[in-house]
């Protein structure tokens, strides 16, 4: 069935002449263009290239047989009509190949548009390693490029401001280490009108779980919180939360290329969870946090893996499921599809307990596909969505095929998508709108919340 | 002619061959080294059930997604490939030529299987030719290296096909056969046709991060 689908999927009109790349206009990319000189970014690459890349960078680009296979890989070739340059190796041509072939002597213009490219047109979610037939790391070259963009100054200015509140107080939306606390007292309070013994512990030495949630959570999606606690409370766990900077894993740092504020953040978080002596960290529904804990940030820190065991909600749910800790009272009736965030799914390979989860709340699952492994990127991670309104029609226009893919949902049944990321979430919310699509978003812990006995 | 015959039939093949094994071999261990210095995430992720288990997945024909759903650039490929490098080494002539030098010999192909062969990596070549000049995702990254590297590939197969069927002209068809032979021998490591000798470690650690790591399959 899936394979009949995908293959009958075509380009719909591939064209001779596609229209030309207008720049998107962005403070921070342009003012930070204007102040770069030729020889700043030669020295820069220079530096990049010889101390922080080496034979994966060289063999991937030496490799490269320009074959075009990957193009289909990726949404923003989709959803552009097949236009080449929006493919996966064409971005890379038109960025880190050129900075290789030319040693770092490349102009201000051409920075500015790699780092328009790099940070905009990719969602780094790898989904090309999986149709270039020599797995070559697409999503790390991007990286790379970011990473050049960092170190010169041309990053986007919303994502840079995210990347500066990560720097000043360790979390992603400049919430002080007071509001913190605030925010889940007024959390636990609400919850105590409905369940009176409820309490959101801080700062519990020795409880089995560190609870870890992201910069938005407080800031403007705090039912989740309370979700999060009532579903905490009644499963019986032995959980809290820390009174104090590190409660955030989320890492915008990671996807500016700022691998410095990346290492600080998963450092503060790791030691956080050391010395409330946590069994386990366990995290909210989000994927680039879970990207930033389990594989990027760790490493930076040189631990091959986590030095404490990471456990994303949806392991999480899955197992108080089996555990019998929750039970349903009366399944989610409204038919839901499931939208597979990357870094989970060819991040973690969650899929199939994702898909157990919402079997075990929703009594009507209809697939969208592609999925697993091969679902289409939601067009807001990889940092794009935090490049925030400058770049929001690129992001949108550019994943028409996400649209396709729910509509296709919507015209079998589907009322409901349940996104169990922030990113894609704040993505799919997007589009659900742009494309008129009248579709209901939710996560797996907003369902699990309703319908749970309690 | 004759001493041109005699250049391209004795030390350009000690050439060839000592610039395609040494030069493979210096690549790889160079890459190690610095894969070593510069990539330790290399030499730690790297794991060897799931490196083969992707290995498996791309070198099988159609078994991974992409290719089941483009057929037809999926059956020219390995066509390509296979015949690419099955019809020099058990082709007759290349046989006699290892038995008359150093006295060793295999199992070589009939003449009809190595015409037959022989032809489809010609063809397969005008296939990519003409699929780098249609098709816009490929074209938009082709380069003129792209071009002669394809030049390179198909020559000591015209060539070779062309002396084989002692067409007029056939001692120069011959001599232009060992002379792109070698190139395309010399060519490998230092070219873009590297994948030849780069595509297990590629394909390998992305298997193995995409298995060992993501717990994710990656064909």
């Amino acid at each position: 069935m899936t394979e009949t689908v995908i293959r009958s999927r075509k380009i719909k009109e591939k064209k001779r002449v596609y229209p030309p790349r207008r720049p998107v206009p962005d403070l921070g990319l342009d003012k930070g263009a204007e102040k770069l000189t030729p020889e700043r970014i030669e020295s820069t690459i220079r530096s990049v290239l010889d101390n922080e890349t080496g034979a994966r960078l060289k063999v991937y680009v030496d490799t490269c047989a320009h074959c075009g296979l990957c193009s289909e890989a990726c949404h923003f070739y989709w959803s552009h009509d097949g236009d080449p340059s929006y493919s996966p190796a064409g971005k890379v041509k038109q960025t880190i190949s050129e900075i290789v072939k030319k040693k770092g002597k490349v102009d201000a213009d051409f920075i500015r548009g790699a780092a328009e490219i790099a940070y905009t047109e990719c969602n780094l979610c790898r989904r090309c390693s999986m149709y270039c037939p020599f797995g070559i790391d697409i999503a790390y070259m991007m990286l790379t490029v970011r990473r050049i963009a960092h170190l010169l100054g041309v990053v986007p200015q919303y994502i840079q401001d995210t990347a500066h509140s990560h720097s000043a107080t360790m979390n992603q939306m400049w919430v002080k280490d007071d509001e913190w606390i605030d925010s889940l007292l007024w959390q636990e309070e609400e919850a105590a009108e409905e369940i009176p013994e409820l309490r959101i512990p801080l700062e519990k030495e020795g409880a089995d779980i560190l609870y870890s949630v992201i910069g938005p959570e407080p800031k403007f999606r705090a039912q989740l919180i309370y979700q999060a606690a009532v579903i905490m409370h009644e499963a019986g766990v032995d959980w809290t939360m820390p009174a104090t900077p590190g409660w955030d894993n989320s890492d915008m740092c990671m996807y500016t290329g700022d691998n410095e504020m990346m290492g600080r953040l998963k450092k503060v978080h790791f030691e956080t969870a050391m010395r409330l002596k946590n069994k386990r960290i366990v995290m909210g529904e989000c994927g680039h946090a879970f990207r930033s804990i389990f594989d990027m940030g760790n490493r930076w820190l040189a631990w091959k893996m986590p030095p404490i065991p990471v456990t994303h909600a949806i392991e999480f749910y899955a197992e108080l499921f089996r555990d019998k800790k929750i039970k349903v009272k009366k399944k989610f009736e409204k038919p839901v599809t499931l939208h597979d965030p990357c870094n989970i799914v060819r991040g973690r390979g969650l899929h199939e307990m994702a898909r157990y989860v919402v079997n075990e709340i929703c009594t009507d699952f209809i697939e969208m596909h592609p999925n697993r492994e091969h679902n289409f990127c939601c067009s807001a991670g990889g940092g794009v969505i935090n490049t925030g309104p400058p770049f929001r029609n690129k992001r949108v226009e550019g994943n028409r095929i996400k649209a396709e893919q729910l509509f296709a949902a919507k015209s079998k049944g589907a009322q409901v998508v349940i996104a169990p990321c922030h990113n894609c979430h704040g993505g799919l919310e997007d589009i659900i709108h742009h494309y008129n699509l009248k579709m209901e978003l939710k996560f797996l812990g907003d369902i699990i919340y309703e319908v749970m006995e309690r | 002619m004759h001493t041109l015959y005699n250049l391209v039939s004795g030390p350009l093949v000690w050439v060839a061959f000592i610039l395609f094994i040494g030069g493979s071999l210096y690549r790889i261990i160079t890459m190690a080294i610095l894969a070593k210095e510069k990539d330790g995430a290399v030499y730690a992720y790297m794991d060897t059930y799931h490196a083969f288990r992707s290995i498996y997945h791309w070198i099988i024909p159609f078994g991974s997604r992409n290719m089941k759903r483009k057929p037809v650039i999926t059956s020219v490929a390995f066509l390509f490939h296979l015949c690419l490098i099955l019809v020099p080494i058990f082709i007759l002539g290349h046989v006699m030529l290892w038995k008359d030098s150093f006295d060793i010999a295999w199992w070589y192909m009939p003449d009809l299987a190595a015409d037959i062969m022989t032809v489809l990596v010609i063809g397969a070549c005008v296939f990519f030719l003409i699929r780098r000049l249609t098709q816009p995702e490929v074209k938009y990254l082709t380069t003129a290296s792209d071009f002669v590297l394809l030049g390179i590939v198909a020559a000591p197969f015209i060539t070779g096909f062309w002396a084989a069927h002692q067409w007029p002209g056939m001692r120069t068809a011959l001599i232009l056969h060992m002379l792109s032979g070698e190139i395309m021998l010399a060519a490998i490591p230092f070219t873009r046709l590297s994948h030849m000798i780069f595509f297990p470690f590629t394909r390998g650690y992305m298997g193995s991060e995409f298995g060992a790591v993501k717990h994710a399959r990656d064909w």
